[in-house]
């Protein structure tokens, strides 16, 4: 294995464990502000535990079970529907067509949405265990991890570096937590919208690379084409994201609208 | 099966869907198309080597433009 497809790899793993986990620590920090910090703390640290086990339960019997190349063509297309889908919405976002994801709005409306809630409970933060500030931050910490679970074993399950990238993973969440626990507030400072862009080109380029590969396609330079797909899909990006801009210019009205109806 | 894991097995079907198809079900069927021209090119190098990149961004760009915010026509706005 060449050590650029193992940079990518790591690259890839973290930039898309650390988005994730970003907007994750915006919902446990606002069910902990809003519902007492030490629920949102369980329901998150029950979230990781739970996403650990997925990631052996999932992981191991796909490295040890399924033949290498179905492995490719199902992980490089699942990259490909999840990267093409992260890259178009970092077009749109560039040219002006989608609404910047906004980690400051989100975290004022689930707060506000958790003070308001009417299910009887206190709406101030609770001393002992509060089951809604528990279900939040346990269902923002699962559901986005749950898409970093689907990536650490697609990607690790490929190359048969799941250890690897389950480590990658594991890194970016001790530095989020961190951070997190540092500053006690949601992270509005991450450049998010780029970050989200260069996993995108990532998953892409994983995407196109595996599902050749596992269908019998041999790419010049082996591993090495990885990064000539990387910088393939970075000129498409900067390339569409002109096109938009210059000959078809977004309606600021149906962007404004977009931003406060999300 | 429990109702428990009934509902886990729904649960994880639905979000499969939801990451899968989403709001953009046109790039899982791109996805399904350079699959299947990955396997048509089976053995080739140059060939697949240049036309699948081509391929996704060839969708990629339908697919965006699908998903963007028309400014008015120029024709239509006072």
């Amino acid at each position: 294995m060449h050590t650029s497809s193992t940079l990518v790899l790591v690259l890839a793993v973290f930039g898309a464990s650390l988005v994730e986990m970003v907007e994750a620590l915006t919902l446990v920090v606002a069910a902990g502000v809003s519902r007492g910090w030490r629920s949102a703390l369980e329901g998150a640290a029950a979230a990781v535990l739970v996403l650990a086990v997925l990631v052996l339960a999932l992981g191991v019997p796909l490295i040890r079970y399924v033949p290498i190349d179905a492995l490719r063509v199902i992980v490089g297309a699942l990259l490909l529907v999840l990267g093409l889908g992260w890259l178009r919405k970092a077009i749109l976002r560039s040219s002006g067509h989608k609404a910047l994801h906004d980690e400051d709005k989100i975290y004022d409306e689930t707060v506000a949405e958790l003070r308001a809630d009417s299910s009887g409970t206190p709406a101030r933060p609770a001393k002992g265990r509060d089951p809604v500030g528990f279900a939040v931050a346990f269902k923002g910490v699962f559901l986005e991890g749950t898409e970093v679970v689907l990536i650490v074993v697609s990607l690790g399950a490929a190359q048969h570096r799941l250890g690897l990238a389950a480590l990658a993973a594991a890194a970016a969440l001790v530095l989020v937590t961190t951070v997190g626990v540092i500053v006690s507030r949601q992270l509005s400072e991450v450049p998010e919208n780029t970050i989200k862009l260069v996993v995108g080109i990532m998953l892409s380029s994983f995407g196109v690379f595996w599902v050749g590969e596992g269908a019998g396609v041999h790419w010049p330079g082996s591993d090495l084409a990885l990064p000539v797909l990387v910088g393939f899909f970075l000129v498409v990006y900067f390339a569409y994201t002109a096109l938009l801009r210059t000959l078809l210019p977004a309606a600021p009205d149906a962007v404004a609208e977009e931003a406060a109806a999300t | 099966m429990t109702d428990a894991a009934v509902r886990a097995v729904r649960w994880f079907g639905r979000f499969l869907w939801d990451f899968v198809i989403g709001d953009t079900p046109e790039l899982a069927l791109a996805t399904g198309v350079i699959v299947a021209v990955a396997f048509l090119l089976d053995g080739s190098e140059w060939v697949g080597a240049t036309l699948l990149p081509l391929l996704a961004a060839g969708f990629l760009l339908a697919s965006t433009l699908r998903g963007r915010r028309r400014a008015p026509s120029r024709s239509t706005s006072p």
